[in-house]
């Protein structure tokens, strides 16, 4: 028995590769340099780059002051960067006009706040029992900030900087979800007055700017109110905020309830559970899941619309930098400052953005649907 | 669950914070043992923040002196930041107690939003900066200028009336940040900047390239008093703030400084040891306050003079000149009702 000859015919030798070498020399050559004129306008650009590159770094390290011991300095001919200005009043941008020596307490309420944001993201935690975390978390935090009960007492008119922002951001989010949650609940809510209601109060909120909402809060409220009674500042302004947040964080939640299969409202139904214990047990843990990423998405706003407050007076981080920059011995070098300040925006709404991208990957396997 | 500790917190601070309606407020401060005051915040020499975050400023030290006066301590403060738009809401709803915000006493002022100016402690004016390379030395050469200006302030409508009372026409060049105007102005965008005097001569000295190249215009147009302000259903208070201020007006007059008091007290003339509550003075009773309470105004916060030099004046970083606000032995305004 002989093969048949398509079965022994030689084996086709190796060919060579297209053309060009592989390699990352050739890559780049490839990517670079693929015409002449294309290779012109990389060395071009190329120079372009390193140049202002240089200049950046002359002006932003070489040439930079840094020591704030000197206001001149800064001003002398040639002086680059003037990160001085931060080192004068890193301080009153952190903290605005809370006491100095008390500063510390800010400090500690910050890190309170910012850890218990970080918990609350790991997945592995996400329990009722962060209802506690949260109450213990903005408990202490108010005593460090209030002071009593062993601490020198101050008032919220003391608040300022960066605390400022985040207590309005945590009290934002904290007090805005439940909100949200209930707002999206009575709008599909099958009772009209209810439904009316949150409807109602859904539009009102997303019909008006934030900045409208804040002055009537501050403006109109007082007056309501009548002589004599007024509620705290910060707790207006906070009001206005979480309102305007829960409006807009009851759609998103809202989207998640209508983005489940309908089989599983009829699934839990025919279980025979009752409209609450249905939402809490089996909707709204699915629902809230689906919509993580877009909520983060409205707390990097809630964030950063904290800045709002500076047109009622509060002197949040930005309007506490706004405010120190004032100094006439440092009124020139704005730019450092306000350079500084976004370089913390940025860090905090850059994290929640990567978080926002690592939580949907993660959610995305888990999925129902994904499901063995 | 999460919304329990804020909500009962803001509930708390918002009782905590609810003074009784229409109470005497003199006797609320002594109770509560801090003055509230509405202040801008964001105003170098009236009232900003150092760099430790401590109020200062002419404004600042006005509250400062009330507070020596009410309660003999210039520190027992609290500072409340007002915008433009929210400061006689504050003061009307009792949110604070007196308003030292640089804010000009006008007839409609005190007669429609039911506040009282109680004293005055700045003199203002709006004034022309223009280039020296320019050459204009009045208004009138200003015709098809371009005019860098606040919006919404008393300035805009100041250069409004200018030019059309005069038959000129202008550009107005508009930002909403003043350190932004400024940079348009020196940076060429615009032939004249009208802002306060004060305020121009601040701008000149920390934001000009070079400050002996531009020029204040002579006339000053618009007369700008500012004061403290109070509510209008308080008499005993309004006293007691006009005479807090009154009283730092007589002490330079007088010559009494914080560094000279003590001396003063104990070995001046006879009617300045009853000013300053030596013996048997009973200078504080009429308003119900301690005898010493001039004494611990000028000795806590000091004089006019002092107060004016450390926040505009050669000692602050300003160097604003006496001008109108020279007392008025030296040809200024600053004039005060005897106290006696």
């Amino acid at each position: 028995m002989t093969d048949p000859a398509h079965l022994t015919a030689p084996v086709v030798p190796a060919r060579r590769p297209p053309h060009g070498a592989p390699g990352p020399l050739a890559r780049l050559k490839a990517t670079y340099f693929p015409t002449p004129l294309q290779g012109l306008l990389t060395v071009v650009l190329g120079a372009l780059l390193v140049v202002l590159l240089a200049r950046l770094a002359d002006w932003a390290v070489v040439g930079a002051v840094w020591s704030p011991a000197d206001p001149a300095a800064c001003s002398a001919d040639g002086a680059g960067a003037c990160w001085a200005v931060v080192a004068e009043k890193h301080r009153v941008m952190f903290f605005g006009a809370f006491p100095y020596e008390e500063h510390w307490r800010a400090a500690l309420a910050c890190l309170l706040i910012i850890a218990a944001f970080v918990v609350s993201a790991l997945p592995r935690c996400w329990s009722p029992h962060l209802a506690w975390l949260w109450i213990a978390t903005l408990a202490l935090a108010l005593w460090l900030m209030l002071g009593g009960a062993g601490l020198a007492e101050l008032s919220t008119s003391d608040w300022g900087g960066l605390p400022l922002t985040l207590l309005l951001s945590a009290g934002t989010v904290s007090l805005g979800l439940p909100l949200a949650l209930v707002l999206a609940l009575g709008r599909n809510s099958t009772m009209p007055a209810v439904r009316l209601i949150c409807i109602g109060t859904i539009e009102l909120f997303r019909g008006l700017p934030l900045l409208a909402v804040l002055f009537m809060a501050s403006l109109i409220l007082p007056l309501f109110l009548g002589e004599g009674v007024t509620v705290d500042k910060f707790v207006r302004a906070l009001v206005g905020m979480v309102l305007f947040f829960g409006a807009y964080a009851a759609e998103i939640v809202r989207g998640g309830l209508q983005a489940l299969p309908k089989g599983q409202y009829e699934a839990a139904m025919s279980l025979g559970l009752p409209y609450w214990p249905m939402m809490i047990t089996v909707i709204l843990p699915q629902a809230l899941r689906i919509v993580v990423p877009a909520l983060v998405n409205d707390i990097i706003r809630a964030f950063k619309n904290t800045s709002f407050v500076a047109v009622i007076g509060l002197f949040d981080f930005l309007g506490a930098t706004k405010a120190s920059l004032q100094d006439p011995l440092w009124v020139r070098h704005t730019l450092e400052a306000y350079l500084f300040i976004m370089a913390v925006y940025f860090a905090f709404c850059w994290a929640m953005s990567r978080y926002a991208l690592w939580i949907e990957r993660r959610i995305d396997t888990d999925r129902p649907s994904h499901a063995p | 669950m999460r919304s329990i500790p804020l909500a009962a917190t803001a509930a708390a601070l918002a009782l905590a914070t609810a003074p009784a309606a229409l109470a005497d407020t003199t006797d609320t401060i002594q109770e509560r043992g801090t003055v509230i005051c509405g202040v801008n915040g964001s105003r170098a020499g009236f009232s900003s923040i150092d760099s430790e975050g401590r109020w200062i400023g002419l404004d600042v030290d006005t509250c400062r002196a009330i507070a020596a006066a009410v309660l003999g301590d210039a520190d027992a403060t609290e500072f409340v930041r007002t915008t433009s738009q929210t400061r006689f809401t504050a003061l009307q709803t009792g949110e604070i107690d007196v308003l030292t915000r640089n804010t000009t006493m006008t007839y409609g002022r005190d007669a429609s939003l039911g506040v009282d100016f109680a004293a005055i402690t700045f003199y203002d004016g709006q004034g022309f900066m223009v280039p020296a390379s320019l050459g204009v030395s009045t208004v009138d050469e200003l015709d098809g200028a371009s005019i860098c200006v606040l919006p919404g302030t008393t300035a805009e409508q100041v250069v409004e009336t200018v030019f059309s009372e005069r038959g000129l026409s202008y550009t107005p060049i508009v930002f909403q940040d003043q350190t932004e105007l400024a940079a348009a102005f020196f940076g060429g965008r615009c032939d004249a900047f009208i802002q306060s005097t004060s305020g121009l001569a601040s701008t000149r000295a920390t934001l000009a390239p070079n400050p002996a190249d531009y020029v204040i215009l002579d006339t000053i147009f618009s007369k700008d008093p500012m004061g403290p302000v109070v509510r209008q259903d308080d008499a005993r208070w309004k006293d007691v703030v006009t005479w807090a201020v009154n009283a730092m007006i007589t002490a330079e007059e007088l010559g009494i400084t914080s560094e000279n008091v003590e001396e003063m007290r104990a070995s001046g003339a006879a009617s300045i040891q009853t000013l300053l509550g030596a013996g048997d003075s009973d200078i504080g009773e009429p308003l119900g306050l301690s005898n010493d309470w001039v004494f611990n105004i000028v000795s806590q916060v000091g004089n006019y003079g002092e107060v004016f030099e450390r926040s505009l004046g050669a000692g602050s970083p300003l160097g604003l000149a006496r001008g109108q606000n020279a007392m008025w032995t030296d040809g200024g305004l600053i004039y005060a009702a005897p106290l006696k």
